[in-house]
């Protein structure tokens, strides 16, 4: 396969707090591939949020630092950039599209206003251009009479457009990797089919490869190409869509899949997974998925197992599943 | 016949908008609620789904009288709510409870989680206060709580233990019927089903009867006996749950199920119907169906009837109910009380 666009390796995400250190990201291991949408998949507080916030370098200083790891964006490590080279990426070739289109637009200014920052900033054209740009990204999110609503203020726009809005915002500057954190999760459900059939014209249009982020695995199902399965801050499970549904082998991907329910089929009971998810400042050592687990061993709770490459294109970090190979494949094997 | 415990009739509320200071005077109304009628029979649980702002929030409170109706009649146990003076109406609240959407906004921080499950108790001076001790431990334990967790603090939970929390109050007076206003779509997806399978539990040890309110279609039809489908505060079908995802009826029903992502990457390729535009606003709602200016169907019907005639609710037998001028149905006057159970 050629070279992915964006490859993160050991990244580690860590808040030193009065508390002690929260490692909000701590083993994040995945690529993204040209056209393609990877979904990140986990629940509040596994990390996902802060892992999108590291690649762009956006992570609150001073107690949050990335304090390990690499992010290579077309074989150059983002970590070691100079800000001001990172200012040339971010928003102009990795774009961020934030959960709630409310709060991520001012709205003291007009929407044309917040789409011509970003497009004269980072292509140096004069405003007349800008404009020109700016209702072309707003038409081509379709939002109607953009030439009119460009001077319109995010109240006068409702959810869903002000969605669309942010979307285009991200889009004016065609950038090569988009990050959409949530894009869907304040959204109603006629809406969100909207949006995602957008993004999905835009993955396939422009080639652009989108990180998608969210807790609900029907949307997952519908828009990735690839999953990456976070708990606790770390990778847990990693393959194609197909297989992650199909044939999921870490026990925390399994467990999520048969707690919810699904649409058309009538379960009498739901199989939830108990307990609840750890706190990131009190880890247990080992796994820290263990002391929900139904498989666990001890050794679980004794070491955390590594992200080890069990198939093509499947990574799993499980003791369980890792003593289930015959022979281990350290080669593919990342910390 | 399964009898039924709660009837709700016309049920309208309009919330007015106001102008002026010094005039203040009556400019328009937010039609929240704009004349839904259903029953719901005892035992079960009735799922009430729809988009935000298509009132059923609005809905459950009203039947709590947590908000005073406009006009219509909500029958409970045979009793008109309506009239009732606060008085009549506090025995009445013994008998119906609610459980929020919010576990982080209702509960009173400043409370501790016992006094806060105690607090229906001694609202209604049902026990002296070693017994009331007792019954908090005991509804902790039933929700699947520690009951030494009494002499904590909210902030002390997650989420998913704080709806317990939540349940316990509710549960505490023993009532007949619990509103569940999005009661499991705060909390993450792991804990939802813990919340599901606690709430189903529990209403077949308390014969519990649920008004269940969310969004979420998977999460409804997994719990729910019947459904009921709501748009712009009006009802546009009401059918069993099994029917109402095999055969919805409704063109917008249609359009809710076909929109939901489903967990299964082998049925992407599905036919989808994907509906344009916005929910139009519920101040000045469209003429006719209101359903008419996002349906693809609307050419569908002759006349322009979609446009200039709102549809009632008609019944299809079986106890399906459809408000849509493309289903030429006798209206349901009497109301679905001979559905059969799911």
């Amino acid at each position: 396969m050629a070279e992915p666009l964006l490859k993160v390796s050991g990244l580690q995400t860590h808040f030193f707090t009065e508390e002690g250190v929260v490692k909000a990201v701590d083993g994040v291991d995945f690529e993204v591939h040209r056209g393609q949408v990877l979904g990140i998949v986990g629940e509040s507080g596994c990390g996902k949020s802060v892992t999108t916030l590291s690649i762009l370098r956006l992570v609150a200083a001073p107690q949050g630092r990335t304090v390990g790891g690499q992010i290579l964006f077309k074989g150059q490590d983002l970590l070691k950039l100079p800000e001001a080279q990172m200012r040339g990426i971010r928003g102009n070739r990795i774009a961020l599209i934030s959960q709630d289109p409310l709060t991520s637009l001012n709205p003291v200014l007009t929407v044309g206003e917040q789409i011509m920052e970003a497009i004269i900033l980072h292509q140096h054209v004069d405003r007349r251009t800008a404009r020109k740009k700016a209702i072309a990204a707003l038409e081509a999110v379709g939002i109607p009479s953009a030439a009119s609503r460009i001077d319109e203020y995010p109240h006068q726009f409702s959810g869903g457009m002000r969605q669309r809005v942010v979307i285009a915002m991200a889009l004016s500057c065609e950038p090569e990797l988009l990050i959409a954190d949530e894009p869907t999760t304040a959204l109603d459900v006629t809406i969100q089919a909207q949006i995602l059939a957008l993004m999905d014209d835009i993955r396939r249009q422009r080639e652009a490869a989108i990180i998608l982020i969210t807790h609900d695995l029907g949307v997952v199902a519908e828009m990735c190409d690839y999953v990456a399965v976070m708990y606790a801050g770390k990778v847990v499970e990693y393959s194609d869509v197909a297989t992650i549904f199909a044939n999921p082998k870490h026990p925390y991907t399994r467990g999520l899949l048969k707690s919810i329910p699904q649409l058309g089929e009538k379960k009498s009971r739901l199989v939830p997974i108990e307990g609840q998810p750890p706190s990131l400042a009190l880890l247990p050592p080992g796994c820290a998925f263990a002391p929900r687990c139904t498989e666990y061993t001890r050794k679980c709770s004794q070491q955390m197992p590594l992200l080890e490459q069990i198939d093509t294109n499947h990574m799993v970090r499980c003791w369980v599943t890792a003593g289930q190979q015959d022979t281990p494949a350290p080669a593919g094997a990342t910390r | 016949m399964t009898d039924k415990l709660l009837e709700v009739k016309d049920l309208k509320k309009h919330f007015p908008i106001h102008r002026g200071i010094v005039f203040r005077r009556e400019v328009g109304a937010v039609k929240a609620v704009d004349g839904i009628s259903f029953d719901v029979l005892k035992g079960e649980t009735l799922g009430l789904v729809g988009e935000s702002g298509c009132g059923k929030s609005t809905t459950g409170r009203l039947i709590l009288r947590l908000i005073e109706p406009t006009s219509g009649s909500v029958r409970f146990g045979g009793t008109d709510l309506l009239p009732l003076k606060d008085r009549d109406m506090r025995p009445m609240r013994r008998r119906m409870q609610i459980v929020f959407q919010n576990p982080y906004g209702s509960l009173d921080p400043r409370m501790m989680v016992g006094d806060s499950i105690a607090e229906p108790l001694r609202v209604h001076k049902l026990m002296d206060g070693k017994q009331i001790q007792q019954r908090v431990k005991e509804l902790l334990e039933r929700v699947g709580m520690s009951p030494t967790y009494a002499n904590r603090y909210p902030h002390e939970f997650s989420g998913g233990q704080r709806q317990r929390i939540g349940i316990a109050r509710a549960l505490a007076i023993n009532p007949e019927f619990i509103v569940a206003d999005e009661p499991v779509s705060a909390l993450d997806v792991s804990v939802q089903a813990q919340v599901l399978n606690l709430l189903a539990d529990l209403q077949d040890e308390f014969k519990l009867t649920y008004l269940f309110i969310a969004h979420n279609l998977a999460t409804v039809q997994h719990i729910s006996d019947r459904v009921a489908v709501m748009y712009l505060g009006k009802m546009v079908e009401l059918a069993s749950s099994d029917r109402l995802y095999a055969e919805p009826k409704h063109p917008y029903t249609q359009a809710l199920l076909s929109a939901a992502p489903i967990a299964d990457p082998t049925q992407r390729k599905r036919d989808r119907m994907l509906l344009q535009g916005d929910l139009p606003s519920p101040v000045n709602p469209p003429s006719g169906c209101r359903f008419h200016t996002r349906c693809p169907l609307v050419n569908e019907v002759s006349n322009n009837l979609c446009k200039t005639e709102d549809p009632p609710l008609g019944d299809l037998g079986g106890g399906h109910l459809v408000a849509c001028h493309l289903h030429k149905v006798a209206p349901a006057s009497h109301l679905l009380a001979t559905v059969p159970r799911a």
